[in-house]
């Protein structure tokens, strides 16, 4: 048993608040993107057409079967490559954040297309018929029929993967990246106080972790009363 | 593009860059077995206890479930390698540091120690053991109560209920996922470079700081994920055929 100094986390407040705040909007952009881009992947992959549904089931297998940070790595190598070649400023340096931010929206996208295609998948055909046969376009008929129940249906697992987003964030540690764990694993170099940093990270997150899936639990048993 | 540079000699562990892609995959699917030994035995056990109508282990079965989903799988990571040896015994800490052999002997030369080694398994297993816990709890929670209540009624015991009719069936049920699970240990074993493991992932970014070839060294790496899982969830496959439950939904050969 060794002696220990929680003043330590005192000192270094400010250098982790800016690390959760970090990790925060890493997650707020992933989330956003990884809906979004997630939708638009799942209604690709469900399309009629093989040129829109085999690259995006492709790029969805090719994206789950390969550890995050190995995607972190690749995009962190092709992110600035892409942006020279659209900007034409070759060798242009694209910070860490930016290239954090390209691989999780990139990531996300693939694991809520799945989800999203299973919400899309459990709604009856009868629906969107019923929709045609009001003489919707297939547009109207996603935006204004399927997609609101889907997104229904499915809200506490998109939930649940937000809640395991929020966990993953901390990866971004393997490019440098100054997030709540990156901001205490230098705080813990720094001052030589690593066990009381990483204790301080491990409950910090579980605290919130904890109460984002108590208030998910909650939520789904609201919607199960509620149907 | 130049895939020749796989045949050029590196600079460490006498043999080539090939060499070091095939050692990264050994340490790989080494960290992902034995953690998966630990994540399935324990895990079993503790999505049982879940089920059970004592208060006691269902109680101890949340609580660990609870603390092992909610701290990011990094972090465990280093709470395994960074806190533990300094909050145990001085003694014990240090001979964890730095009397534990490095791995050198091995067919695959690898340049961490054996400590670096068992604190990935371990985290990795006790992590996802709270995963399988879950999967084995809502196989168990999946059967009629009546299969229960009929062993019990025919004399068996709570324990002989268990090993004859309630685990053969939801250990059967609950293949498809538990073999993602089982992806899911092979795929976050990458995080063990964070603690100097050199497995698949390491040794591609290794490769790539050596020759500059990075889209080859990843390209490479990544073609071994997708072979390995692949092959995985064809034999997953073919078991779940061979076991399947008469009169549940045959599983889909998609």
């Amino acid at each position: 048993m060794r002696d220990f100094d929680w003043s330590v986390i005192w000192k270094y407040r400010e250098s982790l608040i800016d690390g959760l705040i970090t990790s925060c909007q890493l997650f707020a952009i992933a989330l956003a993107g990884g809906i979004f881009f997630g939708t638009l992947l799942a209604l690709a992959r469900l399309s009629r057409w093989k040129a829109l549904s085999m690259p995006a089931a492709s790029f969805v297998n090719l994206i789950r079967s390969i550890p995050f940070i190995m995607a972190i790595f690749w995009f962190y190598f092709l992110t600035p490559m892409a942006v020279g070649a659209i900007t034409g400023k070759q060798g242009e340096a694209v910070g860490p954040f930016v290239s954090a931010v390209v691989a999780f929206i990139m990531v996300e996208s693939a694991y809520y297309s799945e989800i999203i295609r299973a919400g899309i998948q459990s709604i009856p055909k009868g629906q969107p018929a019923a929709a045609a046969a009001l003489g919707m376009t297939y547009q109207q008929s996603m935006v204004h029929v399927v997609l609101p129940q889907a997104f229904r249906n499915m809200l506490p697992v998109m939930l649940t993967q937000a809640v395991i987003l929020f966990q993953d964030t901390s990866l971004v540690y393997v490019v440098a990246l100054k997030d709540f764990l990156g901001a205490a694993s230098k705080a813990g170099q720094l001052t030589g106080r690593v066990v009381e940093m990483y204790l301080f990270v491990a409950l910090g997150f579980f605290i919130i972790c904890f109460a984002a899936s108590w208030l998910v639990k909650r939520l789904q048993v609201r919607l199960t009363v509620a149907r | 593009m130049d895939w020749k540079v796989f045949l050029d000699t590196a600079p460490s562990g006498g043999m080539t860059y090939l060499g070091w892609l095939i050692s990264g995959l050994f340490w790989t699917l080494a960290v992902s077995a034995f953690a998966w030994v630990i994540a399935f035995s324990l895990g079993s056990l503790i999505g049982v206890m879940r089920t059970t109508p004592i208060r006691a282990a269902r109680a101890i079965g949340t609580v660990y479930v609870e603390i092992f989903r909610n701290i990011p799988l990094l972090v465990q990571m280093f709470l395994w390698y960074f806190v533990v040896p300094e909050i145990l015994p001085t003694v014990v800490g240090d001979w964890l540091k730095q009397t534990l052999p490095y791995l050198f002997t091995l067919p695959f030369a690898a340049q961490f120690s054996l400590f670096e080694f068992l604190a990935a398994v371990l985290c990795l297993g006790l992590y996802t053991a709270s995963r399988v816990a879950e999967q084995v709890r809502s196989g168990i929670e999946s059967l009629p109560r009546g299969q229960t209540n009929a062993g019990l009624a025919m004399g068996l015991t709570l324990p002989q209920v268990y090993r004859h009719v309630t685990l053969p069936m939801s250990f059967r049920i609950i293949i498809p996922p538990m073999t993602s699970e089982f992806l899911t240990i092979f795929k976050n074993s990458s995080t063990a470079l964070t603690i100097g493991v050199l497995e698949l992932t390491a040794q591609s970014r290794q490769i790539s700081e050596y020759t500059f070839k990075t889209f080859e060294a990843f390209a490479a790496a990544t073609l071994i994920y997708i072979v390995i899982t692949m092959t995985v969830i064809f034999l997953m496959r073919a078991l779940e055929r061979r076991v399947a439950v008469p009169g549940y939904i045959a599983p889909t050969s998609h």
